[in-house]
Protein backbone atom coordinates (compact mmCIF):
# COMPACT_ATOMS: atom_id res chain seq x y z
CA UNK A 1 0.00 0.00 0.00
CA UNK A 2 2.87 2.35 0.81
CA UNK A 3 4.04 1.99 -2.76
CA UNK A 4 0.70 3.05 -4.15
CA UNK A 5 0.58 5.96 -1.79
CA UNK A 6 3.97 7.21 -2.88
CA UNK A 7 3.07 6.65 -6.54
CA UNK A 8 -0.12 8.64 -6.38
CA UNK A 9 1.35 11.42 -4.32
CA UNK A 10 4.09 12.10 -6.88
CA UNK A 11 3.45 14.75 -9.51
CA UNK A 12 3.16 12.01 -12.12
CA UNK A 13 0.76 10.01 -10.00
CA UNK A 14 -1.53 12.99 -9.47
CA UNK A 15 -1.55 13.57 -13.21
CA UNK A 16 -2.49 9.92 -13.66
CA UNK A 17 -5.50 10.43 -11.40
CA UNK A 18 -6.54 13.47 -13.45
CA UNK A 19 -6.23 11.48 -16.66
CA UNK A 20 -8.09 8.41 -15.38
CA UNK A 21 -11.03 10.33 -13.94
CA UNK A 22 -11.11 12.66 -16.93
CA UNK A 23 -11.28 9.86 -19.46
CA UNK A 24 -13.94 8.07 -17.44
CA UNK A 25 -16.03 11.23 -17.54
CA UNK A 26 -15.48 11.36 -21.31
CA UNK A 27 -16.93 7.88 -21.79
CA UNK A 28 -19.92 8.88 -19.69
CA UNK A 29 -20.57 11.79 -22.05
CA UNK A 30 -21.18 9.37 -24.91
CA UNK A 31 -23.74 7.37 -22.93
CA UNK A 32 -25.43 10.50 -21.62
CA UNK A 33 -25.67 12.06 -25.07
CA UNK A 34 -27.02 8.97 -26.78
CA UNK A 35 -29.65 8.47 -24.07
CA UNK A 36 -30.71 12.08 -24.08
CA UNK A 37 -31.29 12.05 -27.82
CA UNK A 38 -34.74 10.70 -26.88
CA UNK A 39 -35.68 14.27 -26.08
CA UNK A 40 -36.04 14.68 -29.80
CA UNK A 41 -38.58 11.83 -30.20
CA UNK A 42 -42.17 12.98 -30.63
CA UNK A 43 -43.91 10.81 -28.05
CA UNK A 44 -44.78 13.24 -25.28
CA UNK A 45 -41.58 12.25 -23.50
CA UNK A 46 -42.53 8.60 -23.00
CA UNK A 47 -39.23 7.13 -24.19
CA UNK A 48 -37.28 9.78 -22.30
CA UNK A 49 -39.12 9.18 -19.03
CA UNK A 50 -38.78 5.41 -19.28
CA UNK A 51 -35.10 5.87 -19.96
CA UNK A 52 -34.63 8.13 -16.94
CA UNK A 53 -36.33 5.55 -14.75
CA UNK A 54 -34.02 2.86 -16.11
CA UNK A 55 -30.92 4.98 -15.59
CA UNK A 56 -31.78 5.71 -11.98
CA UNK A 57 -32.88 2.21 -10.99
CA UNK A 58 -30.85 -0.40 -12.87
CA UNK A 59 -28.26 -1.52 -10.25
CA UNK A 60 -25.10 -1.68 -12.44
CA UNK A 61 -25.84 1.78 -13.75
CA UNK A 62 -26.40 3.02 -10.22
CA UNK A 63 -22.95 1.78 -9.24
CA UNK A 64 -21.41 3.49 -12.25
CA UNK A 65 -23.22 6.69 -11.41
CA UNK A 66 -21.64 6.71 -7.95
CA UNK A 67 -18.24 6.21 -9.57
CA UNK A 68 -19.12 9.13 -11.75
CA UNK A 69 -19.93 11.48 -8.90
CA UNK A 70 -16.70 10.41 -7.23
CA UNK A 71 -14.77 11.06 -10.43
CA UNK A 72 -16.13 14.56 -10.76
CA UNK A 73 -15.14 15.37 -7.19
CA UNK A 74 -11.70 13.73 -7.41
CA UNK A 75 -10.97 15.39 -10.75
CA UNK A 76 -11.84 18.81 -9.34
CA UNK A 77 -10.00 18.31 -6.03
CA UNK A 78 -6.82 17.07 -7.71
CA UNK A 79 -6.99 19.91 -10.20
CA UNK A 80 -7.02 22.29 -7.27
CA UNK A 81 -4.15 20.51 -5.49
CA UNK A 82 -2.03 20.50 -8.66
CA UNK A 83 -2.82 24.14 -9.47
CA UNK A 84 -1.76 25.25 -6.00
CA UNK A 85 1.38 23.14 -6.25
CA UNK A 86 2.20 24.63 -9.65
CA UNK A 87 1.70 28.15 -8.41
CA UNK A 88 4.15 27.46 -5.63
CA UNK A 89 6.65 26.24 -8.22
CA UNK A 90 6.85 29.82 -9.55
CA UNK A 91 6.67 32.15 -6.55
CA UNK A 92 7.74 35.24 -8.53
CA UNK A 93 5.69 35.75 -11.68
CA UNK A 94 6.97 37.15 -14.96
CA UNK A 95 6.35 40.81 -15.72
CA UNK A 96 5.96 40.06 -19.42
CA UNK A 97 4.46 36.71 -20.35
CA UNK A 98 3.68 35.66 -23.92
CA UNK A 99 1.90 32.38 -23.20
CA UNK A 100 0.01 32.50 -26.47
CA UNK A 101 3.25 32.25 -28.44
CA UNK A 102 4.02 28.72 -27.34
CA UNK A 103 0.86 27.01 -26.11
CA UNK A 104 -2.82 26.81 -27.09
CA UNK A 105 -5.42 28.87 -25.29
CA UNK A 106 -7.29 25.76 -24.14
CA UNK A 107 -4.22 24.19 -22.61
CA UNK A 108 -3.48 27.34 -20.61
CA UNK A 109 -7.02 27.78 -19.32
CA UNK A 110 -8.08 24.30 -18.24
CA UNK A 111 -8.73 25.53 -14.71
CA UNK A 112 -11.11 28.30 -15.76
CA UNK A 113 -12.87 26.01 -18.23
CA UNK A 114 -13.13 23.34 -15.57
CA UNK A 115 -14.61 25.80 -13.07
CA UNK A 116 -17.30 26.79 -15.58
CA UNK A 117 -18.05 23.10 -16.04
CA UNK A 118 -18.24 22.49 -12.30
CA UNK A 119 -20.71 25.34 -11.85
CA UNK A 120 -22.67 23.93 -14.74
CA UNK A 121 -22.73 20.42 -13.30
CA UNK A 122 -24.01 21.70 -9.96
CA UNK A 123 -26.82 23.70 -11.61
CA UNK A 124 -27.61 20.83 -13.91
CA UNK A 125 -27.90 18.34 -11.09
CA UNK A 126 -29.91 20.73 -8.94
CA UNK A 127 -32.37 21.25 -11.77
CA UNK A 128 -32.88 17.67 -12.80
CA UNK A 129 -31.12 15.08 -10.69
CA UNK A 130 -32.12 16.60 -7.35
CA UNK A 131 -35.71 17.36 -8.34
CA UNK A 132 -36.14 13.93 -9.89
CA UNK A 133 -34.88 12.14 -6.79
CA UNK A 134 -36.98 14.25 -4.45
CA UNK A 135 -40.28 13.96 -6.28
CA UNK A 136 -40.22 17.61 -7.27
CA UNK A 137 -41.22 16.87 -10.83
CA UNK A 138 -44.72 16.34 -12.27
CA UNK A 139 -46.11 12.85 -12.86
CA UNK A 140 -47.54 11.50 -16.04
CA UNK A 141 -49.55 8.61 -17.37
CA UNK A 142 -49.25 7.26 -20.89
CA UNK A 143 -51.96 5.02 -22.33
CA UNK A 144 -51.00 3.39 -25.58
CA UNK A 145 -53.50 1.30 -27.47
CA UNK A 146 -51.71 -1.79 -28.67
CA UNK A 147 -54.00 -2.01 -31.71
CA UNK A 148 -53.73 1.51 -33.08
CA UNK A 149 -50.45 2.47 -31.42
CA UNK A 150 -51.98 5.75 -30.36
CA UNK A 151 -50.78 7.27 -27.12
CA UNK A 152 -52.66 9.59 -24.86
CA UNK A 153 -50.71 11.58 -22.29
CA UNK A 154 -52.24 12.69 -19.02
CA UNK A 155 -50.71 14.60 -16.17
CA UNK A 156 -51.56 12.89 -12.87
CA UNK A 157 -51.55 14.41 -9.38
CA UNK A 158 -48.81 13.37 -6.98
CA UNK A 159 -51.40 11.63 -4.77
CA UNK A 160 -52.16 9.14 -7.51
CA UNK A 161 -48.55 8.30 -8.19
CA UNK A 162 -46.92 5.50 -6.23
CA UNK A 163 -44.01 4.24 -8.30
CA UNK A 164 -42.99 3.73 -11.87
CA UNK A 165 -45.30 1.14 -13.46
CA UNK A 166 -45.57 -0.35 -16.91
CA UNK A 167 -48.27 -2.95 -17.62
CA UNK A 168 -50.83 -3.98 -20.19
CA UNK A 169 -54.49 -3.90 -19.34
CA UNK A 170 -57.19 -4.75 -21.85
CA UNK A 171 -55.00 -4.14 -24.88
CA UNK A 172 -53.78 -0.85 -23.50
CA UNK A 173 -50.25 -0.34 -22.33
CA UNK A 174 -50.14 1.88 -19.30
CA UNK A 175 -46.99 3.66 -18.15
CA UNK A 176 -46.88 5.86 -15.11
CA UNK A 177 -43.66 7.77 -14.56
CA UNK A 178 -42.03 10.81 -13.12
CA UNK A 179 -42.29 13.38 -15.85
CA UNK A 180 -38.69 14.51 -16.17
CA UNK A 181 -39.44 15.40 -19.74
CA UNK A 182 -41.92 18.01 -18.58
CA UNK A 183 -39.38 19.32 -16.13
CA UNK A 184 -36.86 19.66 -18.96
CA UNK A 185 -39.37 21.49 -21.16
CA UNK A 186 -40.23 23.74 -18.28
CA UNK A 187 -36.64 24.51 -17.25
CA UNK A 188 -35.54 25.43 -20.74
CA UNK A 189 -38.19 28.11 -21.05
CA UNK A 190 -35.73 30.17 -19.06
CA UNK A 191 -33.49 31.86 -21.56
CA UNK A 192 -30.69 32.39 -18.99
CA UNK A 193 -30.52 28.70 -18.29
CA UNK A 194 -30.35 28.01 -22.01
CA UNK A 195 -27.49 30.48 -22.32
CA UNK A 196 -25.69 28.89 -19.38
CA UNK A 197 -26.01 25.48 -21.03
CA UNK A 198 -24.71 26.69 -24.37
CA UNK A 199 -21.78 28.53 -22.75
CA UNK A 200 -20.98 25.49 -20.61
CA UNK A 201 -20.96 23.26 -23.65
CA UNK A 202 -18.57 25.64 -25.41
CA UNK A 203 -16.35 25.44 -22.32
CA UNK A 204 -16.58 21.67 -22.45
CA UNK A 205 -15.51 21.72 -26.09
CA UNK A 206 -12.39 23.71 -25.26
CA UNK A 207 -11.73 21.64 -22.13
CA UNK A 208 -11.78 18.40 -24.10
CA UNK A 209 -9.93 19.89 -27.06
CA UNK A 210 -6.91 19.78 -24.77
CA UNK A 211 -8.06 17.25 -22.18
CA UNK A 212 -8.83 14.15 -24.21
CA UNK A 213 -5.50 14.03 -25.99
CA UNK A 214 -3.75 15.08 -22.82
CA UNK A 215 -4.96 12.04 -20.89
CA UNK A 216 -3.31 9.72 -23.39
CA UNK A 217 -0.08 11.68 -23.21
CA UNK A 218 -0.15 11.35 -19.43
CA UNK A 219 -0.65 7.58 -19.61
CA UNK A 220 2.40 7.54 -21.83
CA UNK A 221 0.32 6.10 -24.65
CA UNK A 222 1.77 8.03 -27.48
CA UNK A 223 2.64 6.35 -30.70
CA UNK A 224 3.34 7.83 -34.09
CA UNK A 225 0.64 5.69 -35.67
CA UNK A 226 -2.13 5.99 -33.10
CA UNK A 227 -1.71 9.48 -31.69
CA UNK A 228 -3.24 11.11 -34.81
CA UNK A 229 -6.35 8.97 -34.27
CA UNK A 230 -6.55 10.01 -30.63
CA UNK A 231 -6.12 13.66 -31.59
CA UNK A 232 -8.77 13.35 -34.27
CA UNK A 233 -11.27 11.82 -31.82
CA UNK A 234 -10.40 14.43 -29.21
CA UNK A 235 -11.04 17.30 -31.56
CA UNK A 236 -13.91 16.18 -33.74
CA UNK A 237 -15.85 13.86 -31.46
CA UNK A 238 -15.18 15.21 -27.98
CA UNK A 239 -14.56 18.90 -28.64
CA UNK A 240 -17.05 19.42 -31.45
CA UNK A 241 -19.68 16.73 -31.96
CA UNK A 242 -20.60 15.92 -28.37
CA UNK A 243 -20.81 19.53 -27.12
CA UNK A 244 -22.87 20.45 -30.19
CA UNK A 245 -25.22 17.54 -29.52
CA UNK A 246 -25.75 18.59 -25.92
CA UNK A 247 -26.14 22.27 -26.75
CA UNK A 248 -28.78 21.41 -29.33
CA UNK A 249 -31.11 20.06 -26.60
CA UNK A 250 -31.86 23.23 -24.63
CA UNK A 251 -31.98 25.19 -27.88
CA UNK A 252 -34.43 22.73 -29.39
CA UNK A 253 -36.66 22.82 -26.35
CA UNK A 254 -36.52 26.59 -26.08
CA UNK A 255 -37.42 27.21 -29.68
CA UNK A 256 -40.04 24.50 -30.16
CA UNK A 257 -41.95 24.43 -26.89
CA UNK B 1 27.61 47.03 -43.45
CA UNK B 2 25.60 46.25 -40.44
CA UNK B 3 22.82 48.51 -39.30
CA UNK B 4 22.93 50.12 -35.90
CA UNK B 5 20.09 50.71 -33.50
CA UNK B 6 19.24 52.35 -30.22
CA UNK B 7 17.35 50.31 -27.70
CA UNK B 8 15.92 50.59 -24.22
CA UNK B 9 16.32 47.58 -21.96
CA UNK B 10 14.32 46.89 -18.81
CA UNK B 11 16.45 44.55 -16.75
CA UNK B 12 15.73 42.66 -13.55
CA UNK B 13 18.31 43.67 -10.95
CA UNK B 14 18.61 41.75 -7.71
CA UNK B 15 21.61 41.85 -5.37
CA UNK B 16 21.28 38.32 -4.01
CA UNK B 17 18.76 35.62 -3.05
CA UNK B 18 17.42 37.61 -0.10
CA UNK B 19 17.03 40.87 -2.01
CA UNK B 20 13.57 41.63 -3.34
CA UNK B 21 14.88 42.98 -6.63
CA UNK B 22 13.21 45.12 -9.25
CA UNK B 23 13.42 46.40 -12.80
CA UNK B 24 15.92 49.01 -13.93
CA UNK B 25 15.92 50.72 -17.30
CA UNK B 26 19.06 51.28 -19.37
CA UNK B 27 19.88 52.67 -22.78
CA UNK B 28 21.64 50.38 -25.23
CA UNK B 29 22.83 52.76 -27.91
CA UNK B 30 24.61 52.13 -31.17
CA UNK B 31 24.03 48.37 -31.18
CA UNK B 32 25.03 46.59 -34.40
CA UNK B 33 22.32 44.26 -35.68
CA UNK B 34 24.79 41.41 -36.16
CA UNK B 35 25.74 41.39 -32.50
CA UNK B 36 24.39 38.57 -30.40
CA UNK B 37 22.03 39.37 -27.56
CA UNK B 38 24.80 38.68 -25.07
CA UNK B 39 27.17 41.00 -26.89
CA UNK B 40 24.56 43.72 -26.62
CA UNK B 41 24.57 43.15 -22.86
CA UNK B 42 28.39 43.25 -22.91
CA UNK B 43 28.22 46.70 -24.49
CA UNK B 44 25.76 47.90 -21.85
CA UNK B 45 27.95 46.41 -19.10
CA UNK B 46 31.04 48.16 -20.44
CA UNK B 47 29.20 51.45 -20.14
CA UNK B 48 28.07 50.60 -16.61
CA UNK B 49 31.59 49.60 -15.57
CA UNK B 50 33.04 52.82 -16.93
CA UNK B 51 30.50 54.76 -14.92
CA UNK B 52 31.52 52.78 -11.84
CA UNK B 53 28.17 50.97 -11.61
CA UNK B 54 27.68 47.28 -10.96
CA UNK B 55 27.43 45.45 -14.32
CA UNK B 56 24.42 43.25 -15.05
CA UNK B 57 25.08 39.64 -14.11
CA UNK B 58 24.01 37.02 -16.60
CA UNK B 59 25.10 33.45 -17.29
CA UNK B 60 27.03 32.42 -20.38
CA UNK B 61 29.90 30.20 -21.35
CA UNK B 62 30.34 28.70 -24.82
CA UNK B 63 28.39 31.38 -26.70
CA UNK B 64 27.77 28.92 -29.51
CA UNK B 65 24.60 27.19 -28.37
CA UNK B 66 26.06 24.01 -26.94
CA UNK B 67 26.69 24.45 -23.23
CA UNK B 68 23.25 25.49 -21.98
CA UNK B 69 24.63 28.12 -19.67
CA UNK B 70 23.00 31.24 -21.12
CA UNK B 71 19.40 31.87 -20.12
CA UNK B 72 17.30 35.10 -20.06
CA UNK B 73 13.55 35.48 -20.38
CA UNK B 74 13.27 38.07 -23.15
CA UNK B 75 10.00 39.88 -23.90
CA UNK B 76 7.92 37.13 -22.35
CA UNK B 77 9.74 34.15 -23.85
CA UNK B 78 12.79 32.10 -22.83
CA UNK B 79 15.76 32.70 -25.16
CA UNK B 80 13.77 35.44 -26.89
CA UNK B 81 11.46 35.50 -29.87
CA UNK B 82 13.12 32.86 -32.08
CA UNK B 83 12.69 29.11 -31.77
CA UNK B 84 15.33 26.38 -31.60
CA UNK B 85 18.14 28.71 -30.49
CA UNK B 86 19.75 29.76 -27.24
CA UNK B 87 20.18 33.39 -26.21
CA UNK B 88 23.81 33.43 -27.31
CA UNK B 89 22.61 32.53 -30.81
CA UNK B 90 19.99 35.26 -30.86
CA UNK B 91 21.00 38.24 -32.97
CA UNK B 92 20.00 41.82 -32.51
CA UNK B 93 18.52 41.87 -36.01
CA UNK B 94 15.53 40.14 -34.42
CA UNK B 95 14.74 43.48 -32.74
CA UNK B 96 13.82 46.90 -34.08
CA UNK B 97 15.40 50.28 -33.59
CA UNK B 98 13.79 52.12 -30.69
CA UNK B 99 12.34 48.96 -29.15
CA UNK B 100 12.08 48.37 -25.41
CA UNK B 101 13.21 44.89 -24.40
CA UNK B 102 12.25 43.38 -21.05
CA UNK B 103 14.79 40.92 -19.66
CA UNK B 104 13.94 38.68 -16.69
CA UNK B 105 15.66 35.71 -15.09
CA UNK B 106 14.17 32.18 -15.33
CA UNK B 107 11.33 32.22 -12.81
CA UNK B 108 11.16 29.04 -10.77
CA UNK B 109 11.18 28.33 -7.07
CA UNK B 110 13.72 25.60 -7.79
CA UNK B 111 16.01 28.07 -9.62
CA UNK B 112 16.73 30.78 -7.03
CA UNK B 113 18.23 34.00 -8.37
CA UNK B 114 21.94 34.23 -7.56
CA UNK B 115 22.26 37.79 -8.81
CA UNK B 116 20.34 39.82 -11.40
CA UNK B 117 19.68 37.48 -14.31
CA UNK B 118 21.80 34.56 -13.13
CA UNK B 119 19.88 31.70 -11.50
CA UNK B 120 21.07 28.65 -9.64
CA UNK B 121 20.30 25.55 -11.72
CA UNK B 122 22.01 22.97 -9.52
CA UNK B 123 18.57 21.40 -9.00
CA UNK B 124 19.13 19.91 -12.46
CA UNK B 125 22.48 18.51 -11.36
CA UNK B 126 20.89 16.83 -8.37
CA UNK B 127 18.24 15.24 -10.61
CA UNK B 128 21.01 13.95 -12.87
CA UNK B 129 22.96 12.60 -9.91
CA UNK B 130 19.87 10.78 -8.67
CA UNK B 131 19.79 8.48 -11.71
CA UNK B 132 21.17 9.97 -14.89
CA UNK B 133 24.07 7.57 -15.20
CA UNK B 134 24.92 4.06 -16.39
CA UNK B 135 27.06 1.44 -14.72
CA UNK B 136 30.20 0.51 -16.62
CA UNK B 137 32.44 -2.40 -15.70
CA UNK B 138 36.11 -1.85 -15.26
CA UNK B 139 38.52 -4.10 -17.14
CA UNK B 140 39.50 -4.41 -20.74
CA UNK B 141 38.04 -1.91 -23.18
CA UNK B 142 35.15 -3.48 -25.10
CA UNK B 143 34.95 -3.05 -28.84
CA UNK B 144 33.05 0.12 -29.72
CA UNK B 145 30.50 -1.59 -31.95
CA UNK B 146 30.06 -4.69 -29.84
CA UNK B 147 26.41 -3.95 -28.96
CA UNK B 148 24.24 -3.38 -32.03
CA UNK B 149 21.61 -0.64 -31.74
CA UNK B 150 18.96 -0.20 -34.45
CA UNK B 151 19.43 3.08 -36.30
CA UNK B 152 15.97 4.62 -35.49
CA UNK B 153 16.50 3.88 -31.79
CA UNK B 154 20.02 5.30 -31.86
CA UNK B 155 18.67 8.44 -33.55
CA UNK B 156 15.88 8.83 -31.04
CA UNK B 157 18.28 8.40 -28.12
CA UNK B 158 20.61 10.91 -29.73
CA UNK B 159 17.78 13.43 -30.10
CA UNK B 160 17.01 13.11 -26.41
CA UNK B 161 20.68 13.38 -25.55
CA UNK B 162 20.97 16.76 -27.26
CA UNK B 163 19.31 18.40 -24.22
CA UNK B 164 21.81 20.93 -22.90
CA UNK B 165 20.14 21.37 -19.52
CA UNK B 166 19.48 25.06 -20.03
CA UNK B 167 16.18 25.11 -18.15
CA UNK B 168 14.23 27.00 -20.81
CA UNK B 169 11.54 24.30 -20.54
CA UNK B 170 11.02 25.16 -16.87
CA UNK B 171 11.08 28.88 -17.64
CA UNK B 172 8.53 28.52 -20.45
CA UNK B 173 6.12 26.24 -18.60
CA UNK B 174 3.21 27.99 -16.95
CA UNK B 175 3.47 25.34 -14.23
CA UNK B 176 7.23 25.63 -13.79
CA UNK B 177 7.54 21.96 -14.62
CA UNK B 178 10.90 20.34 -15.39
CA UNK B 179 9.44 17.31 -17.10
CA UNK B 180 10.90 17.97 -20.54
CA UNK B 181 14.41 18.05 -19.13
CA UNK B 182 13.93 15.04 -16.86
CA UNK B 183 12.22 13.04 -19.59
CA UNK B 184 15.01 13.75 -22.07
CA UNK B 185 17.58 12.51 -19.56
CA UNK B 186 15.53 9.41 -18.72
CA UNK B 187 14.86 8.71 -22.40
CA UNK B 188 18.39 8.89 -23.67
CA UNK B 189 19.35 6.02 -21.41
CA UNK B 190 16.11 4.04 -21.38
CA UNK B 191 16.36 3.68 -25.15
CA UNK B 192 19.86 2.25 -25.27
CA UNK B 193 21.09 -1.19 -24.19
CA UNK B 194 23.70 0.37 -21.92
CA UNK B 195 20.97 2.02 -19.89
CA UNK B 196 18.94 -1.09 -19.09
CA UNK B 197 20.55 -2.04 -15.76
CA UNK B 198 19.23 0.98 -13.91
CA UNK B 199 16.27 1.59 -16.20
CA UNK B 200 13.34 1.45 -13.76
CA UNK B 201 15.29 2.52 -10.75
CA UNK B 202 16.44 5.56 -12.74
CA UNK B 203 12.91 6.65 -13.73
CA UNK B 204 11.74 6.50 -10.13
CA UNK B 205 14.80 8.16 -8.63
CA UNK B 206 14.88 11.04 -11.09
CA UNK B 207 11.14 11.76 -10.87
CA UNK B 208 11.44 11.59 -7.12
CA UNK B 209 14.28 14.12 -7.09
CA UNK B 210 12.37 16.36 -9.52
CA UNK B 211 9.46 16.44 -7.06
CA UNK B 212 11.77 17.03 -4.12
CA UNK B 213 13.24 20.07 -5.86
CA UNK B 214 9.73 21.53 -6.02
CA UNK B 215 9.20 21.73 -9.77
CA UNK B 216 5.60 22.00 -10.98
CA UNK B 217 3.46 19.33 -12.56
CA UNK B 218 3.06 19.14 -16.32
CA UNK B 219 -0.32 19.86 -17.90
CA UNK B 220 0.80 19.04 -21.44
CA UNK B 221 0.59 22.59 -22.75
CA UNK B 222 3.60 21.91 -24.97
CA UNK B 223 5.20 25.30 -24.29
CA UNK B 224 8.49 23.57 -23.36
CA UNK B 225 8.70 21.77 -26.68
CA UNK B 226 8.20 25.03 -28.57
CA UNK B 227 10.81 26.92 -26.56
CA UNK B 228 13.46 24.22 -26.20
CA UNK B 229 16.58 25.31 -28.10
CA UNK B 230 17.30 21.67 -28.94
CA UNK B 231 13.72 20.83 -29.98
CA UNK B 232 13.31 18.05 -27.44
CA UNK B 233 9.80 16.73 -28.10
CA UNK B 234 6.83 15.94 -25.84
CA UNK B 235 7.22 12.29 -26.82
CA UNK B 236 9.96 12.21 -24.22
CA UNK B 237 7.49 13.14 -21.49
CA UNK B 238 5.13 10.39 -22.59
CA UNK B 239 8.05 7.99 -22.47
CA UNK B 240 9.01 9.14 -18.99
CA UNK B 241 5.42 8.59 -17.81
CA UNK B 242 5.51 5.10 -19.30
CA UNK B 243 8.86 4.33 -17.67
CA UNK B 244 7.71 5.65 -14.32
CA UNK B 245 4.34 3.93 -14.22
CA UNK B 246 5.82 0.67 -15.48
CA UNK B 247 8.42 0.91 -12.74
CA UNK B 248 5.88 1.74 -10.06
CA UNK B 249 3.16 -0.72 -10.97
CA UNK B 250 5.09 -3.67 -12.35
CA UNK B 251 8.80 -3.42 -11.62
CA UNK B 252 9.02 -2.07 -8.11
CA UNK B 253 11.20 -4.99 -6.98
CA UNK B 254 13.94 -3.55 -9.16
CA UNK B 255 14.06 -0.40 -7.07
CA UNK B 256 16.50 -0.56 -4.20
S1 LIG C 1 14.79 19.98 -22.58
FE1 LIG C 1 15.38 21.67 -23.93
S2 LIG C 1 14.75 23.47 -22.79
FE2 LIG C 1 14.77 21.82 -21.32
S3 LIG C 1 16.80 21.85 -20.40
FE3 LIG C 1 16.92 20.45 -22.15
S4 LIG C 1 17.61 21.71 -23.85
FE4 LIG C 1 16.90 23.14 -22.29
S1 LIG D 1 26.42 30.31 -23.76
FE1 LIG D 1 26.56 28.18 -24.15
S2 LIG D 1 24.61 27.79 -24.96
FE2 LIG D 1 24.56 29.94 -24.82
Amino acid sequence: MGNFKSTFSSTLGKKLIMALTGLFLCTFLIVHLVGNLQIFSHDGGKAFNEYSYFMTHFPPIKIISYLLYASIIIHAVYALILTLHNQKARPVKYAVYEGGKNASWSSRNMGILGTVLLIFIVTHMANFWFKYHNDMVPFVEYRTSLQTGETTVKEIPASEFRDFVKYVDNGVEIVRAKDLYQQVSYAFQNVWLVILYVVAMAAMGFHLYHGFWSAFQTFGWDHKKYMPIVSFLGVWVFAVLIPLGFAAMPLYVYFTK
Amino acid sequence: MSKHMNLTIKVWRQKNVQDKGGFKTYKADNIADDMSFLEMLDVVNEGLTKKGEDPIHFDHDCREGICGMCSLYINGRPHGPKTAITTCQLHMRSFNDGETITIEPWRSGAFPVIKDLAVDRTAFDRIQQAGGYVSVNTGGIPDANEIPVPKPIADEAFNSATCIGCGACVAACKNGSAMLFVSAKISQMALLPQGQQERYQRAQAMVNQMDTEGFGSCTNTGACEVECPKEISLTNIARMNREYFTAKFFKEEEMH
